[in-house]
């Protein structure tokens, strides 16, 4: 077999199904990721005691271990204290906890370069802490945040191939079994790589649509001067 | 001058910080219409007076009372009377992801729980009172420092307060902007609104303060109307203090 033929008969449609787990697994990963890093980095910024000790913990224990043991001890570990989950889940679940830990590192550390000020006057204006941080220094967070976010969310498309690991077989696991199963590798692998870069060159080019959308004038310029 | 006029009360303030005793005891009472003019030292806890007065720094000992009703130990309830106690900062404190127009808005949405045209029509309105119905649009970044306080100034008008704090308004401006600010604060006092200001410019006191309060060391230390204490021989500390001011400011 020539090795266009394998390229486009046997390789890309095999591909497609694997393109369609990763998606799903980013799909279902991210937003509920950036959901709760943006939680996690609120709860350490502005929660009580009690509260923001335990964000802290919940990130420096996804920072210190390997997602792949997370990824085992979800979905090898925990059956056996009767909680059963699909690979899928498990790998999403998963990288939501990855996603979110690392999310909440870029937030906090924007959350840290918004100046009191913002804070004093929505109180002064009697908003409650919690309407302040939702309507006026998150929203600003964020957009500081962008650059940062957007480099975890490629890792994210990285990072979902190891659900590889716990049987799910997405854009890296079909590769593997369409490689072995032709003896084909180098070439394999290649197509696979540039797919994956196809999906980070998207997103590259999508984040910088959004930050030219939410920009604000000249409240970089502002961070910056502030640096 | 019957007591049911007063709309603020301020009783007996203390405040430390650490070992630094910032406020030693003040008390006065505000009138509805009266704009009272704080003057004194840097460090003398002007600041930090009229942050007490709507709690963004809680007071070691004291209260304050808003048309009869405590603001000081209020709870929760602290957030509708910052509503009633607008206050306008040194530095503008716009919010710095919002349009003008949006700055004035969005308390009157997320606090008040107005319609959105109900809030833009009511921020159009403050806008205009500051003369920058034309700048709704632009963000803080793109306004000068004049347009950014008379947009500060119109988002607390927007919540219809009962009386506004200013602290320092023009310190931060030229002479050229601090004109244009204190314009729209003398329009403002004209028209009957009760304003406690902390200012330098002595010129806006005399002409528009009912009374003049000098702090020294945490305590209101002479006090009277501006003709009084300009021209009583009995007070001499604020004199000297201005005395000190224009000179230094001469040279
Ligand atoms: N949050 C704080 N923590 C510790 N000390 C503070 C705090 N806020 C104010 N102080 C101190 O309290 C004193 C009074 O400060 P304050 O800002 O009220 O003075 P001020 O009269 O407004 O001065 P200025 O004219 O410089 O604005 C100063 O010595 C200041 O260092
Ligand atoms: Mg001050």
């Amino acid at each position: 077999m020539d090795q266009i033929a394998f390229i486009f008969d046997i390789l890309l449609p095999a591909l497609m199904q694997g393109l369609v787990v990763t998606l799903k697994l980013i799909v279902w990963s991210a937003p509920f990721g950036l959901a709760l890093g943006i939680g996690v980095a609120a709860g350490r910024q502005y929660g009580g005691p009690v509260l923001s000790r335990v964000c802290k913990t919940f990130v420096f224990l996804i920072k210190g271990t390997p997602l792949l043991l997370l990824l085992f001890i979800l979905y090898f570990g925990l059956p056996s204290i009767g909680i059963t989950f699909t690979a899928l889940t498990a790998s999403v679940i998963g990288f939501i906890l990855c996603n979110g830990a690392y999310n909440s590192e870029y937030i906090r550390g924007a959350l840290l370069s918004i100046k009191d000020g913002q804070m004093i006057a929505a109180q002064a204006l009697g908003m409650t802490r919690a309407q302040a941080i939702r309507n006026v220094i998150m929203p600003q967070a964020l957009r500081r945040a962008i650059p940062g976010l957007s480099n975890e969310f490629i890792y994210l498309i990285k990072y979902s191939s190891l659900a590889y690991m716990i049987t799910v077989v997405e854009l890296s696991g079909v590769g593997k079994n369409v490689a072995t199963k032709y003896f084909i590798y180098t070439e394999t692998f290649m197509v696979v790589g540039i797919v994956y870069l196809a999906l980070v060159t998207i997103t590259t080019v999508a984040v910088n649509i959004l930050e030219k959308r939410v920009a604000v004038p000249g409240m970089n310029r502002a961070a910056a001067a502030q640096l | 001058m019957s007591d049911n006029n007063i709309v603020l009360r301020v009783e007996d303030i203390h405040k430390s910080f650490g070992n630094n005793e910032v406020l030693r005891g003040i008390s006065f009472g505000v009138r509805r219409g009266e704009t009272k003019v704080f003057i004194g030292p840097s460090g003398t806890g002007k600041s930090t007076l009229l942050r007490c007065i709507n709690q963004l720094t809680i007071p070691d000992r004291g209260s304050v009372w808003l048309d009869g009703e405590e603001v000081t130990n209020s709870g929760a309830r602290i957030n509708y009377f910052r509503q009633k106690i607008g206050m306008v900062f040194q530095n503008y404190y716009l919010f710095d992801h919002l349009t003008a127009l949006k700055n004035v808005e969005l308390a009157l949405l997320k606090v008040r729980g107005m319609s959105r045209s109900e809030a833009r029509e009511k921020a159009l309105t403050e806008l205009r009172q500051v003369g920058l119905e034309d700048w709704a649009d632009h963000y803080p970044a793109e306004l000068s420092g004049g347009q950014a306080q008379r947009v500060s100034i119109a988002r607390a008008l927007a919540m219809d307060p009962d009386v506004i704090l200013f602290d320092e308004p023009t310190s931060a401006l030229d002479p050229e902007l601090t004109r244009e600010v204190l314009e729209v604060m003398k329009k403002l006092a004209l028209q009957g609104m009760t304003m406690l200001v902390v200012t330098h410019e002595m010129g806006f006191a005399c002409s528009v303060a009912t009374e003049i309060l000098f702090m020294e060391n945490g305590v209101v230390a002479e006090q009277g109307t501006p003709d009084l204490l300009m021209h009583d021989p009995k007070f001499t500390r604020m004199k000297n203090f201005i005395g000190q001011f224009d000179s230094y400011r001469g040279d």
